[in-house]
């Protein structure tokens, strides 16, 4: 108590946004928009995530007309292209820049209580009061990695798709990628590509083809509405939220990287990475089901585009529809592999989950997942964005902001309204 | 002509695994199972295994019946081939669970099932068991299922519903991985 009483009152406004990556900056425009009183904490500077947590080779899996945020969009030359890491820096950063977002940055939130009617939100250069809050602090800020990590060998490297940058990090022997989403796919790609012996762990995945029809598969996903698809209309909101990535990446040549056209490049895809006992990894021998499963997948999805263009009169605009080879895993995958001797590195892209541990609220459930109903969190004027499916399937992309700010900021406006000064608005009755 | 959507008669009650489901998603207690058998060795390589009681619900449940299974080996292993092996009931457990798994998810997805029929094989290396080659397992080299199936739907809608009952399968996940095991002795 007596510590944080000491701690100076750095401000006091309406609203905070914790993150100044797109999402917080998109609601803060918004409440900018509004002229609501706010202020953008970030920990580090503009677009941190982008900045420090991303490996060299990334580039966008959405092309660049796509890149749009709220009154701001991609002015480039190249619309077709795909943005590394740099540029997506700059775009976010112009961003900030054009909006005049108040950001505060070098300012790391390390506490957020209920306080008053409203929330206190602690930091390393004093505390902050506010009315309402957004969490803005991203999706994915730690890696998972299984618990079966544990039972790896000593002497074998592991890392992160987090703390990878290039294939320079690694030893010269095999490396073992677990994950089959866009991540593991691209990683696994690159680093085979450095000449080291690559095996992929593959459990269910998302395949697609980077162009159809000679359209970019992510046209096709936006103009036949699937990036629209809202939570509420699906079978099973907690799966939906859980889907990986799709394995695509975005290159000058637009190519599709899927399981066949790594096995084509040398790498050796496996099951499931299912467990690890004397030195071993064991694979999981459902690598041939969760194949079918991702073939039957995009057949469904293509069906779907196809229907979509006959209906809306694309036909005569692409070119005619195709199919691809199902997925080959070759005729005995392997079901074990030694490490030490065959792998000498494991790099876990299992995927990412967000890190709300300086949120002192009940708001989580059982598992730890916050609770909220599409963004509107399960306590009074606190709001999140970017989660994956948080409202429609493109929520937790770039474009996908846009729609969610939208919603969510009229949600908070009026709950800045309803909870104002009650006295008055009683007087005015 | 009826306009109104056919519903799909496979004998699964949908709604109430839905409600399991749902139930106990609220109540993970009770979703904790444990399945069991008892066996008694008869003679030569003849057992016979006997399951009756289950745990599961927050109780003690048991099967309208006790179920009782001889396995043996067949006469060119020198046996008397008074059951199947105990292999073969490896494959009538994928089997079941799978056939199981397809008329769930056929009635979740109202689609009509006239005819399921599985064939299963399994390849085995005898040098295994019989310690001839150490680099040869003792188990399966593969499973290889086919499945013919009779449905209101196209080759893709069935090619989905077996893929989709591998997926929730749970002898499928046994048979593809590991399994800790833990075997104590006592002496009666
Ligand atoms: C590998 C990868 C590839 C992706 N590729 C694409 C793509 O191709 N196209 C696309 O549209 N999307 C892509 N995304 C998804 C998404 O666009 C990014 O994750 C994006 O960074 C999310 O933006 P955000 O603003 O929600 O969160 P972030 O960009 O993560 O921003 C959160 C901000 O909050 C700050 N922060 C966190 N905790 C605190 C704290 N306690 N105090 C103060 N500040 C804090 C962070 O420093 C950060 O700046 C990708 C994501 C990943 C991980």
């Amino acid at each position: 108590m007596t510590t944080r009483a000491k701690r100076r009152l750095a401000g006091i406004v309406d609203v905070i946004v914790i993150g100044a990556g797109h999402s917080g900056l998109a609601m803060s425009y918004a409440l900018s928009q509004r002229s609501i009183d706010h202020v953008v904490l970030e920990r580090g500077e503009v677009a941190n995530s982008w900045r420090t947590e991303r490996w060299d080779s990334l580039s966008l899996l959405t092309p660049n007309w796509m890149s749009r945020l709220p009154g701001y969009r991609y002015q480039g030359g190249d619309p077709d292209g795909y943005m590394g890491v740099r540029e997506v820096v700059d775009f976010v950063s112009g961003y900030a820049v054009a909006t005049s977002a108040p950001v505060i940055s070098q300012t790391t939130v390390v506490q957020v209580t209920p306080a008053g009617n409203g929330y206190r939100v602690s930091t390393e250069r004093g505390d902050w009061h506010c009315r309402a809050l957004v969490l803005a602090t991203g999706a994915f800020n730690v890696p998972v990695v299984p618990r079966l990590a544990e039972g790896v060998p000593a002497g074998v490297t592991q890392l992160t798709a987090m703390d990878y940058r290039n294939p320079g990090q690694l030893d010269e022997a095999g490396v073992l990628v677990v994950g089959a989403s866009a991540t593991g796919l691209q990683l696994a790609q690159e680093i085979r590509h450095s000449g080291r012996p690559v095996t992929l762990a593959v459990g269910e995945h998302v395949r697609m083809p980077r162009v159809y029809r000679g359209r970019d598969v992510q046209w096709w996903m936006l103009a036949s509405g699937v990036l629209d698809q809202r939570i509420e209309e699906t079978d099973d909101p907690d799966r939906a939220r859980r889907v990986p990535s799709p394995q695509l990446v975005g290159s000058p040549e637009r190519s599709t990287l899927d399981l066949n056209s790594l096995r084509g490049q040398g790498v050796e895809i496996v099951g499931r990475l299912a467990g690890v006992r004397d030195g071993k990894a064991q694979f999981s021998g459902s690598l041939r089901n969760v194949c079918a499963l991702a073939d039957l997948k995009m057949n469904r999805l293509l069906a779907l585009f196809d229907e979509w263009a006959a209906v809306n009169g694309y036909d005569s605009e692409v070119a005619s529809a195709e199919r691809y080879a199902a997925t080959d895993v070759g005729a005995a995958p392997r079901l074990g592999l030694e490490f030490g001797r065959e792998i000498k590195t494991v790099l876990w892209a299992t995927g990412f989950r967000p890190d709300y541990t300086w949120l002192e609220a009940p708001v989580f459930d059982r598992r730890g997942n916050l609770r909220h109903d599409r963004g509107v969190v399960d306590a009074p004027g606190l709001y999140v964005l970017g989660l994956p499916y948080l409202r429609r399937r493109k929520s937790s992309f770039i474009h996908g902001a846009e729609d969610d700010v939208r919603e969510l900021s009229v949600h908070l406006a009026d709950y800045l309204d309803r909870t104002a000064r009650p006295q008055l608005a009683a007087v005015a009755v | 002509m009826t306009i109104e959507a056919q519903k799909a008669e496979n004998g699964v009650n949908v709604e109430a695994l839905l409600g399991a489901r749902e139930a106990l998603t609220e109540a993970p207690e009770a979703a904790r199972f444990k399945w069991r058998a008892t066996s008694e060795w008869l003679n030569g390589t003849h057992s016979r295994a006997t399951v009756d009681g289950f745990y599961g619900l927050g109780g003690e449940q048991k099967h309208r019946q006790t179920f009782t299974f001889d396995t043996d080996h067949p006469e060119i292993f020198a046996a008397e081939d008074n059951g199947a092996t105990p292999v073969e009931m490896v494959l009538v457990g994928l089997a079941g669970c799978l056939g199981a798994g397809i008329a769930s998810v056929a009635q979740n997805r109202n689609i009509q099932l006239r005819s399921v029929k599985a064939t299963l094989e399994a390849g085995m290396d005898l040098q295994g068991i019989l310690g001839i080659d150490d680099g040869v397992r003792n188990g399966f080299d593969g499973i290889k299922v086919h499945y013919e199936i009779d449905a209101e739907a196209t080759p893709e809608e069935i090619a989905a519903l077996v893929a989709q009952s591998q997926k929730r399968s749970a002898v499928f996940d046994i048979i593809t991985n590991p399994t800790d095991v833990t075997v104590s002795t006592s002496k009666a």
